[in-house]
């Protein structure tokens, strides 16, 4: 592509990471050595920053931490293992290999998560190797899906318009194809592939990335309103179809938008992507492009927290954004056109597509797919997965959609469903269907308090505050994460649970239906009594006062339970 | 003490003779019939022939009995000790005692001794320990001299609960009949509880001596044991009682292991050991099991019984005392004579000698009266067959030099099904599951100078040792670390899961990274679809270890006796011939060689 003009990067004080990245050889480190290392079930620091970008974490189960310490043992170190799939899209033989690997490697469970993407648990080293083969083998790969890259690239799996739906989806996996990084390092390591010759090669092999990748992971997602399932505002790069006249006329082009932040840092914060302009499809790839590559040259390498695109946009104005941008395409984005968002949830059950195929869309409670003694989900779905011949959805709110069922296979499905009792969220409160939690404990790092674990059960205690004001029916966003990194977007929703320490949550209110406005803190700090006592007045008071179609969201700021925030640099205020 | 078929070379109607005709003997008489048994070859003939005014004369002359050899052969320590004790007490009577190990001992000289006392024990599978091969095959070779010169009295260390009982032992005491020599007293074949068999022994032989040097009155000289320094009170026979202040399971959850670190206080106890000695533990029988027991029996738990002159209740005496969960052909042999019937007799027929292996090796004391319909015998009657508790031994898994108040030990629980029944070992299952921080356990030190660091720290070592094998290991490298060791070290460890089962893991990372430890290679079995042991590694790396070898490096084995020494040893052997291009029997006595220079050491249980 042309101008491609590569700022030096800045040079001082750089991170460590930055320091990784530049000795790593495009992504090789000392992995290969450190993966066949027999005295540790761990690879070195450095290693695992690189291991990242080859689609895996190094991870240790934080519940037997302390307990292994005492044993004179090392952490209980294994890998998660994060598989992208562009949209989320992959087809039944990729899913039973999922499940496949999940119980031959991993912990027996798999997890859909966030940003539609498998995750798999608890993969000793010395099997990483041959996972990693078996999930190329199925035409599925987890490079970039950590690390320093653009990951997966979400797109609304929306079955409905299906004829869009696949053009949307087109142009997502085009975009993903070209934003991924291109070493060799990956097929060497992974793949037995043979070892590039000499690093000129190397160098042109990362085109857009550079040998030091970007400042910062980088996050791009598509939208097809009414749906902003995607929320499309929390992405680095927001793409908003604009369906005219029923065709794909392009994309409106929104950029800076993150959930993260530290707590105790008010100069981090979650921030909503802002419109920046229009551009028809054919100039998607270029537009994306050029704003990673822009954040690439400007985004912060000395401190890690302050990298990410929507700081590297505040810091200077959307003015330069957008002039920046224009002098590296050498054309103006168009005015932005309009759309209109109705939703960020999933909406559950059987729906019949304009291509004929039924698409059924089932509630999985936090993207966990497993068997309990009491619920056999993850067998129900292999054997769906065995009979289906259409194709598997995951979607950005952790569900599964089970894809393009022809009409005679629909009854065997039904049979199936129903055998296994498996959720299409009909049984589920309104509450329950329109929840998201992150992973947390024990397997994330960073968690500082459950997520996962714990957040059936507070819904649990919330549905009996709703049903008691009457409001069992009324759909509410809510989301919690374990840490205000907030992977399950908890800036976003109308309530929200940002994790401080162990039993002790942040609680934001306020986040609106459609996912276009941020949260705002209410209460610091609180246990589940402190979260009883604070929402059972709200839900109340929303109970006998709201509106014709109040959301509850917009009820909490009409009431001044806490001020609308649409910037997020208001988000501390 | 009463004569048995356990402690002598005697059958049942031999014994009954044998113990009415002793009882009846005054001091003189016993002495002289040894004597007289002593002088004369086979003890048949011996006993048709007693002319009663004739006395025999001895072969030697008083001048020569003064000189008396002591030679053992002992993997585990307990020969060597009593050898010690035994020759400082002939030294004692004013007796010219050479001690000598069998691996130091030159054969040549055997056919120049007068008087050579054995002490030997068996190991393996009825085979030699370590240190006494070499002489083994030596003595029972074709090179073995003619020994007409030579008296000779064989005590014979083992364990009844083996099939081999005292094999080396045997062998040892036939082979030099064979050879011509005389046999001056009958070999006396002690089972665990060797202490009073192999004093009887001893004094046997003191009396046997001093026939054939006419010392009427054995001259006292100050005792060389008695002027040396005592260092502590406690031993074997008086243990220490020794705090736990720490216990806890090394394995990470989801092992199918579970090997326990205890950590105990020593304090006041003076005791002095080091890295390669191990501790005695006497342990506990299981209270349910011994209730089981009672129950079954129809005992009551709080009958007294006499023990050694002391009283204690059967419930007391069956947890502390007696060893209730090993069945032994003589204890079968016995119960039957005692209070036999069908069934057991049965069992007991030359016939069905592999079912009678199958049962003991399965089954317990509980399962006995049980199978046999026992019930209806005295607790005084039963008990007084059955063996002395056993203490358990343990490396040593501490420095003293880093932790003088305390000392580690490593524990495998034991545990397995067998005959129908859940199984635990009784020492270790105790320590997993019965043993609390602030309780005692009785323990002694051990000494085992067959398995030593190097005086010279510069010398390299190799330590191989998979699972509990690897305990000594950590007392080595907490030894150096301590006293700034220089040499090379090199450890080969394995398990079945590296995740779970690789014990100590943090601390082997860190003398790796501090260099206390030079190279570490593990092989975890269960981690990979091909099972991988410590010889696969060793052979991977057989170069390197051969130059380590060459460079006069000592080679450690810790652990499992029945597979892994073997194929170690293999392993070793294959090295040897494929880096050192040598034939098998090169290979063989370059290993030999080795092991008689005390460069490969052996610790295996
Ligand atoms: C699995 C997932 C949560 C889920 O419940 O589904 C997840 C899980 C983790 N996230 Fe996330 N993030 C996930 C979506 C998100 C999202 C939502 C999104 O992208 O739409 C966000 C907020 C958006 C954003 O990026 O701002 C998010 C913001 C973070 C951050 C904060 C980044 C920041 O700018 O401050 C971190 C920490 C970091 O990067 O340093 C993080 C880090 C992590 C790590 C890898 C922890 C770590 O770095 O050691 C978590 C692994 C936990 C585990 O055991 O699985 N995750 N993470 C999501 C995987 C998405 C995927 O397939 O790629
Ligand atoms: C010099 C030396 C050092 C030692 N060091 C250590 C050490 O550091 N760590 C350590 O853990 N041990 C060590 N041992 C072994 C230890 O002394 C004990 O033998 C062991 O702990 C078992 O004792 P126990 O009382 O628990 O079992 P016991 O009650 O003595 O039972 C063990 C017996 O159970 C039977 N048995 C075991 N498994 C099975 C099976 N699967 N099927 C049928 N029968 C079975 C066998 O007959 C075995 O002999 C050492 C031994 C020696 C001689
Ligand atoms: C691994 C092992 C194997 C043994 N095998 C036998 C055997 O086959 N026959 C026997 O009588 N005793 C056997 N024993 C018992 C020993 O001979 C007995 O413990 C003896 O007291 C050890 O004496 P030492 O310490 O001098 O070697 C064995 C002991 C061990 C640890
Ligand atoms: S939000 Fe925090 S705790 Fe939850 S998965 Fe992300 S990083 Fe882990």
């Amino acid at each position: 592509m042309k101008n491609n003009k590569v700022l030096e990067t800045q040079s001082e004080n750089h991170s460590d990471v930055e320091r990784i990245k530049r000795e790593s050889n495009y992504l090789r480190g000392t992995l290969k050595e450190m993966l066949e290392e027999p005295i540790s079930a761990g690879i070195p620091d450095d290693d695992n920053r690189l291991m990242k970008f080859h689609g895996s974490y190094l991870q240790d189960d934080r519940d037997l931490r302390n307990e292994r310490q005492r044993q004179k043992l090392e952490p209980a170190y294994q890998f998660m293992i994060r598989v992208r799939a562009p949209g989320g899209v992959a087809t039944p033989e990729q899913y039973l290999t999922m499940d496949e690997l999940a119980h031959k490697y991993g912990n027996g469970t798999l997890r859909l998560t966030t940003r539609q993407s498998f995750q798999l648990y608890g993969i000793i080293k010395w099997n990483m190797k041959s996972i990693m083969k078996e999930i190329n083998d199925t035409l599925l790969t987890t490079l970039g899906a950590c690390g320093d890259v653009n990951r997966n690239v979400m797109c609304n799996p929306n079955p409905y318009q299906s004829e869009i739906h696949s053009e949307v989806y087109e142009w997502t996996a085009k975009l993903s194809e070209h934003l991924s990084p291109k070493t060799k390092a990956y097929h060497e390591i992974w793949l037995d592939g043979k070892k590039a010759i000499d690093s000129k090669e190397q160098e042109d092999m990362e085109p857009i990335y550079g040998t030091v990748y970007l400042p910062r992971k980088f996050k791009i997602g598509v939208a097809v309103p009414p749906s902003n399932d995607v929320d499309v505002y929390s992405q680095d790069i927001g793409f908003i179809a604009i369906i005219e006249d029923g065709k794909l006329a392009g994309f409106n082009v929104a950029a800076g938008g993150g959930m993260g932040m530290t707590h105790g840092d008010t100069a981090t914060y979650p921030q909503l992507a802002r419109v920046i302009g229009f551009c028809k499809p054919n100039q998607l790839l270029d537009v994306a492009e050029k704003l990673v590559m822009i954040q690439r040259d400007f985004g912060n390498r000395s401190i890690r927290k302050y990298a990410r695109f929507k700081y590297t946009i505040d810091v200077r104005g959307l003015d330069w954004l957008i002039d920046e941008l224009q002098s590296r395409l050498d054309w103006k984005l168009e005015e932005a056109r309009p759309f209109h968002f109705d939703h960020t949830g999933d909406r559950y059950g059987w729906v019949k597509g304009s291509n004929g195929k039924w698409h059924l869309t089932i509630f999985i409670q936090n993207g966990r797919i497993k068997d309990t003694d009491d619920y056999k989900l993850m067998t129900g779905l292999r054997e769906i997965a065995k009979m289906h011949t259409g194709d598997f959805r995951l979607t950005a709110n952790q569900n599964l959609i089970i894809g393009n069922v022809a009409p005679e296979n629909k009854e065997v499905i039904n049979e199936l469903i129903q055998k296994y009792n498996i959720a299409d969220g009909k049984n589920n409160s309104a509450l329950r269907r329109n929840s998201m939690a992150c992973v947390a404990f024990p397997t994330c790092g960073l968690a500082m308090a459950e997520s996962e674990r714990y957040f059936p059960s507070l819904l649990e205690k919330l549905e009996i505050l709703l049903e008691e004001a009457g409001l069992s029916e009324e759909e509410i966003t809510i989301r919690m994460s374990g840490c205000p990194n907030g992977c399950s977007r908890p800036a976003l929703a109308e309530i929200g649970f940002i994790g401080k320490a162990p039993g002790k949550y942040n609680l934001y209110i306020g986040g609106s239906f459609k996912g276009e406005r941020l949260s705002k803190l209410y209460k610091e700090s609180i246990g589940e009594q402190g979260i009883i006592e604070a929402l059972k007045p709200i839900f109340d008071d929303y109970a006998t006062t709201k509106q014709d179609n109040e959301r509850f969201g917009d009820f909490v700021i009409r009431k001044g339970y806490v001020e609308e925030v649409l910037n997020g640099m208001n988000f501390h205020n | 003490m009463q004569l048995q078929v356990v402690n002598s070379p005697f059958d049942q109607e031999q014994i009954k003779l044998l113990n009415h005709l002793l009882t009846n003997l005054s001091k003189e008489q016993c002495t002289w019939l040894s004597g007289y048994l002593a002088a004369v070859p086979h003890s048949n003939e011996a006993a048709a022939s007693i002319a009663l005014a004739n006395p025999p004369d001895p072969k030697q002359n008083a001048a020569t009995v003064q000189e008396i050899t002591v030679l053992y052969g002992s993997q585990t320590g307990n020969g060597q000790e009593l050898a010690e004790d035994f020759s400082s007490k002939l030294k004692e009577q004013g007796l010219n005692v050479t001690l000598t190990s069998m691996n130091e001992f030159k054969p040549n000289a055997l056919r120049k001794l007068k008087n050579l006392l054995i002490i030997m024990s068996t190991h393996g599978e009825g085979d030699p320990p370590d240190n006494a091969l070499s002489f083994y095959e030596f003595l029972h070779g074709k090179r073995a001299p003619k020994l007409e010169q030579l008296n000779y009295s064989v005590l014979a260390l083992g364990d009844s609960s083996y099939e081999f009982f005292c094999q080396t032992g045997k062998e040892f005491d036939q082979r030099l009949a064979e050879l011509g020599a005389t046999r001056i007293c009958p070999r006396v074949d002690c089972d665990l509880d060797y202490d009073e068999p192999a004093s009887e022994w001893y004094e046997q032989v003191e009396r046997s001596f001093q026939k054939l040097s006419n010392v009427n009155e054995l001259v006292s000289f100050p005792s060389a044991t008695e002027t040396e320094k005592i260092t502590t009170l406690y031993s074997r026979k008086n243990p220490f009682k020794a705090e736990v202040l720490e216990n806890f399971n090394l394995n990470g959850r989801g092992s199918n292991k579970e090997t326990r670190h205890l950590e105990l206080l020593i304090e006041g106890s003076n005791f002095q050991y080091e890295p390669g000695d191990s501790i005695g533990v006497y342990p506990q029988n299981d209270p349910e099991l011994v209730d089981a027991l009672i129950t079954e029996m129809k005992w009551t738990s709080d009958e007294l019984l006499t023990i050694k002159k002391e009283e204690h209740t059967l419930e007391k005496a069956l947890l502390h005392y007696y060893e209730i969960t090993v069945l032994t052909k003589p204890l079968l042999q016995q119960v039957n004579e005692k209070f036999g019937n069908e069934k057991l007799r049965d069992l007991l027929r030359p016939e069905n000698d592999e079912d009678l292996k199958e049962y003991i090796q399965n089954h317990d004391l509980l399962d006995l009266v049980k199978d046999f319909s026992l019930t209806g015998i005295s607790s005084q009657e039963l008990i007084s067959l059955l063996r002395k508790m056993p203490a358990r031994l343990y490396s040593i898994a501490s420095s003293h030099k880093a932790n003088p108040d305390e000392v580690h030990l490593t524990i495998g629980t034991v545990r397995y099904h067998a005959g129908g029944r859940q199984r635990n070992g009784v020492c270790s299952a105790q320590c997993a599951e019965r043993v609390d921080v602030g309780d005692t356990l009785n323990i002694y030190v051990h000494r085992n100078p067959n398995f030593r660091l190097p005086a010279d720290s510069n010398i390299p070592i190799i330590m191989i040792g998979p699972g509990t094998g690897v305990a000594p290991y950590r007392s080595f490298l907490e030894e150096r670390e301590e006293i700034g060791a220089e040499g090379k070290t090199w450890l080969f460890f394995g398990d079945q899961h590296c995740v779970t089962d690789f014990i100590y893991q943090v601390e082997w990372q860190r003398w790796l990274k501090e260099g206390v430890l030079t190279r570490m290679d593990v092989a975890f079995s269960r981690d990979t679809d091909h099972k991988v042991y410590v010889q696969h590694r060793m052979k991977e790396n057989s170069k390197e270890l051969f130059d380590w070898l060459e460079e006069g490096a000592i080679v450690y084995v810790c652990g499992d006796e029945k597979n892994m020494a073997k194929d170690v040893h293999e392993t070793l052997v294959d090295i040897i011939q494929q880096e050192g291009n040598l034939s098998s029997e090169g290979a063989n006595s370059y290993l030999t060689k080795m092991q008689q220079e005390k460069r490969y050491q052996r610790d295996v249980y």
